[in-house]
């Protein structure tokens, strides 16, 4: 029998690393993730965020901490004895198994009776849509179909805790957008806690209570989707949060924020820790604009056209690229004047 | 080039038949030459005995119990040597695709294939013999009184078929073991699988194609037994397989036509293992043993 059951209060990890022989994989991972709640783990690839997971799951031991499910310490026993459901980013269904009996896997192994599993696995069906494709193998389906299945093999157990490995990195743009859509849907209906690894920053804002950025093996900030995006508090972090302009200047603290040196023009930011000296600042594409007035003047080099604006790179008088967006036309050549809201001028301590 | 000419290649092609068609011809010619009319000839000399009607070869062999006795005989060994090469290489293979020095581990197992039949047998004659270290060692340290017999009889040919099969069960099982996505067992356990149900439900049913080929290849390599049946058997005894008798029938009682059908019958026993082997194959699962797209 599982340990876990359905109502526990929190997952906490405390002080969890992971090391493969020299390399620390992860490193002092603290995190409680409540009953309900949606988890992302985001970071660029290599970043420790499966190798996280993995240690949740049972399927990789922790090197150091403990992984507590409210009193019971969870990293001493096995995944077969967790009870957590996996979605893992291949789906590894049971290629032999049609679909009703991959879904009905965990409640075999469970040993529930037989009416009880026809009738829990046509509501898992049903659940993901799929309720004409139950005497299928997984091979003759699309990928979408698959990962939909391995969602409901992973959730038809009921377990208090969903793991999600990358689940949409193998889909289109088109069916991740649709999937994603699918998985909040289901999680907003049978609110499973969910514990998701993704390194698209769009997935985890979207569908995240709260997100856990990981880099270099160690988490740099947990909040919820509206802190990280605008309030990252480190330049790497803001760098992975889509903040694409990051300059390091020297700063000055002067009244009303930090003032910062961008193509040789002085704007000013808003520090997000005390500054002194040097500074690195951030400034999303979206938040540096052309203006009549603007200050910075620079030479546009490539412009994209996004549908509704262009989004463009332009050459500052000291070299730096620099990312902008625009809502009217802009041409290769073309000299802008750029301009940013102070507020939306992060500065970080170099 | 006329459209008429143009066309034609390209329904071909379109049946598969082109250009690199023809690189099959060789090996077409190799088999027919090597396998295909040898195997004929032999057919036919083993309607043409020696004295009596054309069926006079195979109502001999079945008439004589020294003669029909050796297909028992045959399968009393390679039955058991197949079994066990088979059934001990999964767990082997299963361990072996965790290790990280997989190579050098593969390469140690694999050595006995490169050493050939006679040396193996010579080798383990020395061993294995009464003045051999393994039974010096038995009686030196008392564990034993009199020198345990283990060649000369059965058990030395069922060694000797262990050692040099099991290299080739476990090259083919670890060749199948590996192309199993890892993933899926490890979905089963995050299901609650314990091993040994992840192992028969997981495992196992995808495992079950391959297994049935290297069953059917053991079991022709072991019932074709001939050097160490003679060498480490008793080969006028308990290890008179039916390779022997038809040795005997060709090269010293020089009756071609009885060799013939003795060998026929060789040929028609495997393929019906072999045959019975492949169509319990079609019983079970035999697409990809992995899915997803990525």
């Amino acid at each position: 029998m599982p340990i876990a059951s359905r109502d526990f209060r929190e997952l906490r990890l405390e002080g969890v690393g992971r090391d493969f022989g020299q390399l620390h994989a992860l490193r002092d991972v603290n995190l409680r993730v409540k009953r309900g709640e949606f988890v992302a783990l985001l970071g660029p690839s290599g970043c420790g965020k499966s190798t996280a997971l993995n240690c949740i799951s049972g399927l990789l031991q922790p090197t150091d901490g403990a992984i507590w499910l409210d009193d019971k310490r969870l990293d001493e026993i096995g995944p077969e004895d967790r009870g957590f459901g996996m979605v893992f980013q291949n789906y590894a269904l049971f290629p032999h198994m049609t679909v009703r009996r991959n879904i009905a896997f965990g409640l075999t192994t469970q040993r529930r009776p037989r009416d009880e599993i026809e009738r829990r696995v046509n509501e898992a069906l049903a659940l993901v849509r799929l309720e004409t494709q139950g005497e299928k193998l997984p091979g003759q389906l699309s990928g979408g179909q698959q990962q939909r299945v391995a969602i409901a093999r992973a959730i038809v157990v009921e377990p208090p805790l969903v793991l999600m490995d990358e689940p949409l990195s193998n889909l289109d743009a088109k069916l991740r957008l649709e999937m994603r859509a699918e998985i909040r849907r289901i999680h907003t209906m049978l609110g499973c806690s969910t514990i998701y690894v993704t390194h698209d920053q769009e997935e985890a804002l979207s569908l995240a209570d709260r997100i856990m950025v990981m880099i270099d093996g160690q988490p740099r900030q947990i909040g919820t989707p509206e802190d990280l995006y605008s309030r990252p508090t480190s330049a790497d972090v803001a760098e992975f949060m889509g903040y694409r302009n990051l300059l390091t200047s020297p700063a000055q603290t002067v009244p009303g924020g930090v003032s910062v040196m961008i193509g040789g023009v002085q704007i000013l930011g808003t520090p997000m820790a005390p500054i002194n000296g040097k500074a690195t600042f951030a400034i999303r594409p979206d938040d540096l604009h052309p203006t009549a007035d603007g200050p910075i003047p620079a030479t546009v080099e490539i412009a994209e056209y996004h549908g509704r604006d262009f989004y463009a790179v332009a050459r500052g008088s000291e070299g730096e690229d620099l990312y902008f967006r625009s809502n009217k036309r802009v041409t290769a050549g073309e000299i802008v004047h750029l301009a940013a809201a102070r507020e939306r001028v992060l500065v970080f301590p170099a | 080039m006329s459209a008429a000419q143009l066309s034609l290649r390209r329904r071909l092609r379109e049946r598969g038949l082109d250009g690199v068609t023809l690189l099959v011809l060789p090996g077409v010619l190799f088999v027919l030459a090597l396998f295909i009319y040898p195997f004929i000839y032999g057919l036919v000399l083993s309607f043409h005995p020696k004295q009596g009607g054309w069926l006079a070869n195979y109502q001999k062999f079945f008439t004589e119990p020294f003669l029909y006795e050796t297909i028992w005989l045959t399968l009393q060994i390679a039955v058991p040597a197949t079994l066990l090469n088979t059934v001990l290489s999964v767990p082997v293979a299963l361990r072996v695709r965790l290790m990280k020095r997989q190579k050098l581990l593969t390469t140690i197992l694999v050595i006995p294939i490169t050493l050939g039949t006679v040396m193996v047998a010579d080798g383990l004659l020395t061993y294995l013999g009464p003045r051999g270290w393994l039974n010096r060692i038995l009686l030196d340290s008392g564990i034993t009184d009199s020198p345990v017999r283990l060649i000369h009889n059965y058990w030395g040919v069922m060694l000797s078929l262990v050692i040099s099969g099991f290299p080739f069960t476990f090259l083919l099982t670890l060749s199948y073991v590996t192309g199993i996505d890892p993933a899926l067992e490890q979905a089963g356990a995050m299901l609650g699988a314990k091993s040994r149900q992840r192992f028969f439900r997981i495992l196992l049913p995808l495992l079950a194609p391959g297994l049935a080929i290297t069953l059917a290849l053991a079991f022709v390599q072991a019932f074709t037994v001939f050097p160490s049946a003679i060498l480490l058997g008793a080969p006028a005894g308990p290890t008179r397989v039916i390779s022997i008798v038809a040795y005997q029938a060709a090269f010293e009682q020089f009756d071609y036509p009885l060799a013939s059908a003795i060998a026929m019958l060789m040929a028609l026993i495997q393929i019906v293992i072999i045959a019975a082997l492949l169509g319990a194959r079609t019983l079970v699962f035999r697409g990809p043993v992995s899915t997803g797209k990525g």
